[in-house]
């Protein structure tokens, strides 16, 4: 277990640049045994902090990404019937009962997500992408999973968690999510990181940026998610439009305004963004960049 | 706690956390007096915390407290404010405390919401303590005349709204409304597993549910989708020539939003408010005081289009899927400009599957559609409907179920 500074160093580490508060919220995680519940726009790197939180704890990501008519046998265990039939036809002849048991074991088990979650030696990290667009159903038997960390199945018996695996749900709200799944979590927020905390992330994350452009970028970012857009850019898409313009070698935004503008495709994904993004609107956000 | 102190110390650290403790209990009902969900679980952690040393800085304790309580962002927003008034003595108060003088004092827009729900109960009631009698136990005999009222709820269907002037016949109305919008939730989410069918083989189950047979596809398992429910989205006009319904549209938004998921509403005047959580208050007086905030400016003029931009861009793309039905209830009389009202109805209708809009001056004698904003909205309404009475209300049914 490590406490809440030891954790925000190795977050630091593993190039994740978190917002102060999220090192509390891991301590949490492991003190309390709740599950961490991450909402917020989307782009603003949710899943990253699964990925983080994986590699602060030196333990594997095991991803379960939720879509709508997710299902047990695609989220937790399924048999494998395949195998089944053929050693079903192999075995004719043979004693039921030991047939049945042998095809009923661990080897014709085929594990998902949930149970190889609970079936690790070293606490895994679980992350549960987009619980919102999963069914009530799921996130009903979910809740019942996250509470018990026990699996039942019928043929083979109970099986227990043998470490309690690091859960991460992340939500973009397309669904309201159910109050009793949210009570059950704790809850952290993400916002867009501020102008600083993006520069440091750029910096983290692209190579040959130096500190003055990428500060650059992301106050041009800052200010272009102010604008009235339809599809706000992300930090993935700041990510994407900072390697564009090191690989175009530009050194400082106020040197190649064209370039800036004929980049910004990276950052805006709809007609109508583009539209409105127009040479002038780019020239006056450039020359607010100080 | 030292396994070796004398007695009376150990008694002082038990009284220190005792009053920790208390304090504790305290502040967990602010929370849920504010709208938290908070349970048993939650307390027993945060003392937990309290315990192991998080108390040592106020900002730490505050920043766990927050992750811990909190399940939603408004939750999330609000945290920092009451915890600082709580812990730290800064002078923000609980809102429900704010929130009972503000009711009383000033904020008349509410009433012209409500439609002057409290008070009037309260005016009746004491109208029917001046009804003489013989002693005093006449509280019970007020409830029997309520309860006969209701009866003749009935009665009221075909009445138009604006022409129920008696407080206690509006009540009816109000509590006919929440009754007719929650059966029709049930009704229609029933609806929609009846009719379920499967159309694709599902080969993998098949198998499996044919082991017995020794594999042979005997009997076959079919793939189903699953239809998503319909979802009601609600946008109601709350301006000044609206007043005279407002109140109960709120209530019969409040019965399709209680304890069901799949709606969202929403209040426009000049602005567009969220009331989704507000109004999932379960007790609806309490939902409408909440509402009182968040509808600051209610009774004024209406710039639909305005509102429809807002909700196009920062609400449509979470709310609305391709089952969608989209329920406006205005009078279209924009004070705004009609042709942003057009554009922005175009792209609300290619979004959702149904516009509904309800109006319930439709019903007026000699009412043509010719202002200019409900001009430019009528291409793009699937269904143009009057809503002015129950009976009007309870016949959008059969249309939202065949969606």
């Amino acid at each position: 277990m490590k406490n809440r500074e030891e954790i925000a160093q190795a977050l630091a580490a593993t190039g994740y640049i978190a917002d102060g508060e999220l090192a509390t919220a891991i301590s949490l995680m492991q003190l309390l045994r709740r599950p961490l519940l991450l909402e917020g726009e989307a782009g603003v790197g949710k899943t990253e902090v699964a990925k983080a939180l994986a590699s602060v704890h030196a333990t594997e990501l095991i991803r379960l990404q939720c879509y709508e008519g997710l299902d047990q046998s695609s989220a937790l265990y399924e048999w494998n019937y395949q195998r089944q039939l053929l050693s079903i036809q192999a075995h004719r002849g043979d004693d039921p009962n030991d047939v049945e048991q042998q095809i009923f074991s661990e080897k014709y088990l085929l594990e998902r997500p949930l149970l190889a979650a609970i079936r690790r030696d070293k606490p895994p990290v679980l992350l549960i992408d987009e619980i919102d667009r999963a069914d009530d159903e799921f996130e009903a038997f979910l809740l019942e999973l996250l509470s018990d960390f026990q699996v039942s199945i019928p043929e083979l018996g109970t099986i227990t968690a043998t470490a309690i695996p690091h859960v991460v749900l992340t939500s973009n709200g397309t669904r309201e999510l159910s109050d009793a799944l949210r009570r059950r979590c704790l809850y952290h927020y993400v916002d867009y990181p501020d102008a600083d905390r993006e520069a440091r992330i750029i910096m983290a994350r692209i190579d040959g940026a130096s500190a003055s452009l990428s500060l650059q970028i992301a106050r041009m970012v800052e200010s272009i998610r102010k604008e009235e857009l339809r599809k706000v850019p992300g930090v993935a898409e700041t990510l994407d439009w900072a390697a564009a313009l090191v690989g175009l070698d530009v050194r400082d935004l106020h040197d190649a305004p064209e370039t800036v503008h004929e980049t910004l495709m990276c950052l805006l994904k709809t007609h109508e963004d583009k539209a409105r993004m127009s040479r002038e609107i780019t020239e006056r956000l450039l020359g607010k960049v100080a | 706690m030292s396994c070796c102190g004398p007695a009376p110390d150990f008694d002082a650290a038990d009284e220190v956390s005792r009053l920790v403790s208390g304090k504790l209990a305290a502040f967990l009902k602010t929370l849920r007096d504010n709208g938290f969900a908070v349970g048993l679980a939650e307390g027993r952690d945060a003392a937990m915390l309290m315990a192991s040393g998080y108390m040592a800085r106020s900002g730490l304790l505050r920043s766990a407290f927050k992750h811990l309580f909190s399940a939603r962002k408004s939750d999330w927003e609000k945290f920092d404010g009451l915890f600082d008034a709580f812990w730290l003595g800064k002078r923000v108060r609980s809102r429900s405390s704010t929130m009972g003088s503000a009711r009383a004092a000033n904020n008349p827009s509410l009433k012209s919401l409500a439609n002057q729900q409290p008070e009037p109960r309260a005016a009746s009631d004491a109208a029917m303590d001046q009804v003489p009698s013989a002693d005093g136990a006449d509280a019970d005999r007020s409830g029997e005349g309520r309860m006969e009222g209701a009866s003749r709820a009935e009665n009221l269907a075909d009445v138009d709204f604006r022409k129920m002037a008696d407080p206690g016949q509006l009540e009816q109305a109000h509590e006919a409304a929440a009754r007719l919008a929650k059966a029709m939730r049930t009704r229609l989410s029933r609806r929609d597993l009846a009719r379920r069918r499967g159309y694709r083989l599902d080969l993998r189950r098949t198998i499996h549910g044919n082991i017995s047979h020794g594999g042979v596809p005997i009997s076959l398992v079919m793939r189903q989708r699953k239809t998503k429910p319909l979802r009601l989205v609600m946008l109601l006009d709350a301006s000044g020539s609206m007043s005279m319904y407002t109140g109960v549209f709120l209530r019969f938004i409040h019965g399709v939003l209680d304890e069901f998921r799949e709606a969202e509403a929403f209040l426009f005047h000049t602005r567009l408010a969220h009331v989704s959580d507000a109004m999932k208050e379960k007790d609806a007086a309490r939902a409408l005081d909440r509402l009182s905030i968040l509808a600051q400016g209610a009774g004024g003029g209406t710039r639909i289009g305005e509102s429809l931009q807002t909700f196009n861009r920062w609400h449509a793309a979470r709310v609305i899927h391709s089952r969608t039905v989209v329920m406006i209830v205005s009078d279209g009389y924009e004070t705004g400009d009609a042709a942003l009202l057009g554009r922005e109805m175009a792209a609300l209708g290619r979004r959702c599957r149904r516009i509904v809009w309800l109006n319930p001056m439709m019903a007026w004698e000699g009412y043509a559609p010719v202002a200019a904003g409900i001009k430019a909205a009528l291409p793009h309404v699937d269904l143009y409907a009057p809503a002015n009475t129950l009976g009007s209300l309870a016949a959008l049914e059969p249309y939202l179920a065949k969606l």
